[in-house]
């Protein structure tokens, strides 16, 4: 199959997208990549996704997969049989990982959002430390799941939860230095702090995270005033 | 494997451990179900899901599950020989099947839509959230459309499949959301093939034995949910 056949729409920023890419890189799929501008949407973003108008999409043959962990299990399932298995074999193992993957979702990006939201020191470090006591959770679920010896959630290899959460090591670091605080750290994180890294430099992610640099120019520029006005506005 | 090796934790009127109690009876399994109290939650419940404290969890030889959708996926696949497969074969109608189950819960239940109805304040605010509840129904109507194949009577085709349990789950509530204000969600008008679909998804022998009783309900709802809506509502406007 060419590389016509696999088109992903996305924007560079997203850790969403970054999904896809590591997902993609993992199973050697080629792929053609369209940047999206989300204050003017292409008509085939609007097209292929019209419930959400969101990135990332991926386009298989021309048909839409929405939705970063539904696109990721589909690469996973459509490339079932090159390279590694993103998903564990072993049904709970499975169901664990789809746990703590929604929760990254559910509870540790959307409390990102909120630390650009909130207003004062106070309310500041109350989501500071909602959000230190949710990765607390995950070097817990990290230790349940790798023990001390396995560098990944996925054992060996990068797995669902590996991609899941360290799609947003770009943006913690950014956060954490917008926010001059530490939000991994080897007192109270010490197996994500190593996983980071090791995430980090793994050959399927390494080209695919966004500059740290650049991401933190467009945070600071773009997204941190934007989620100010947003909370202005909510008034 | 015994009947012990299987337990549910649940509550009568959530359409969350219905979805699962389904998912168990079309593969037949045996299980034990606790009836869990929410105003004064089991240990058990608070050591099996420690992160979220809630309803649903399926214990399997004692290991827990949470979430109703990964319960369900993990019902398919822990009991993958047995009885008919829940989520679709293909990987694409797999991602499609995912998409909508996600749509259901993130945008059309409980959040966005039918709440919304029940903290409304004013008749334009009711019309307005039952307007937009109708229209994710059409778009849920489109999807059939385009996932069932023509003339079958499920999401999942001949047969019950996730998106159908997904979905159905939510029909006592959507009921009781029709009585009390007074409108009709699924008309033939506009949403003909999700009313046949209601009609064949209510008859399914997997299913209904697990239709709540709507009037209790509808009482609970009156008594207990929307006053609690209304409250939360009443805080976040503060």
């Amino acid at each position: 199959m060419g590389k016509g056949d696999v088109k992903l729409l996305g924007t560079w920023p997203s850790p969403f997208v970054t999904r896809v890419k590591i997902a993609l890189k993992l199973k050697s799929v080629d792929y053609e990549y369209q940047e999206e501008n989300l204050g003017s949407k292409s008509e085939l973003l609007i097209k292929s996704n019209p419930v959400y108008k969101k990135i990332p999409v991926l386009l298989h043959g021309g048909k839409p997969i929405c939705e970063s962990l539904i696109i990721v299990q589909y690469i996973d399932e459509a490339w079932t049989d090159i390279g590694s298995s993103i998903l564990p074999c072993d049904p709970y193992d499975r169901a664990v990982a789809r746990f703590w993957a929604a929760y990254v979702d559910d509870k540790i990006f959307p409390t990102i959002r909120g630390l650009g939201m909130a207003k004062g020191e106070e309310a500041k470090a109350a989501v500071v430390k909602e959000l230190k006591d949710g990765l607390v959770l995950l070097e817990e679920a990290f230790l349940k799941s790798s023990g001390k010896v396995k560098p990944f959630f996925g054992g060996d290899e990068i797995g669902y939860l590996d991609i899941a959460f360290g799609s947003f090591l770009a943006w913690l670091k950014v956060t954490e230095k917008y926010f001059h605080i530490k939000l991994l750290e080897e007192a109270t994180t010490p197996r994500l702090v190593s996983w980071a890294d090791s995430f980090c430099k793994h050959p399927a992610v390494k080209d695919e995270m966004p500059n740290t640099h650049k991401l933190f120019e467009y945070a600071q520029n773009v997204v941190f005033p934007m989620i100010r006005a947003a909370a202005a506005a909510a008034k | 494997m015994g009947k012990g090796d299987v337990k549910l934790l649940g509550t009568w009127p959530s359409p969350y451990v219905m979805r699962v109690k389904i998912a168990l009876n079309l593969k037949s399994v045996d299980y034990e179900y606790q009836e869990d109290n929410l105003e004064n939650k089991s240990e058990l419940l608070l050591k099996s899901n420690p992160v979220y404290k809630k309803i649903p969890i399926l214990l399997h030889g004692g290991k827990p599950i949470c979430e109703s959708l990964i319960i369900v996926q993990y019902i398919d696949e822990a009991w993958s020989g047995i009885g008919p497969s829940i989520l679709p074969s293909d990987p694409y109608d797999r991602a499609v099947a995912r998409f909508w189950a996600a749509y259901i819960d993130d945008e059309f239940y409980p959040a966005r839509a039918v709440n919304r109805i029940v903290v409304a304040n004013g008749e334009e605010a009711k019309a307005a959230a039952v307007k937009e509840l109708k229209d994710a129904l059409v778009l849920l109507e489109e999807a059939f459309l385009k996932i069932s194949g023509e003339g079958k009577p499920f999401f999942g085709g001949d047969k019950i499949g996730y998106l159908d349990i997904a979905l159905g789950s939510l029909l006592g509530w959507l009921t009781v959301t029709e009585k009390t204000f007074n409108v009709k969600l699924f008309e033939e008008a506009t949403t003909p093939r999700l009313v046949s679909w209601v009609d064949s998804f209510c008859k399914h022998p997997a299913v209904k034995d697990e239709l709540p009783d709507t009037h209790k309900l509808s009482e609970y709802a009156h008594n207990v949910v929307y006053p609690h809506l209304k409250e939360v509502a009443a805080a976040a406007a503060n």
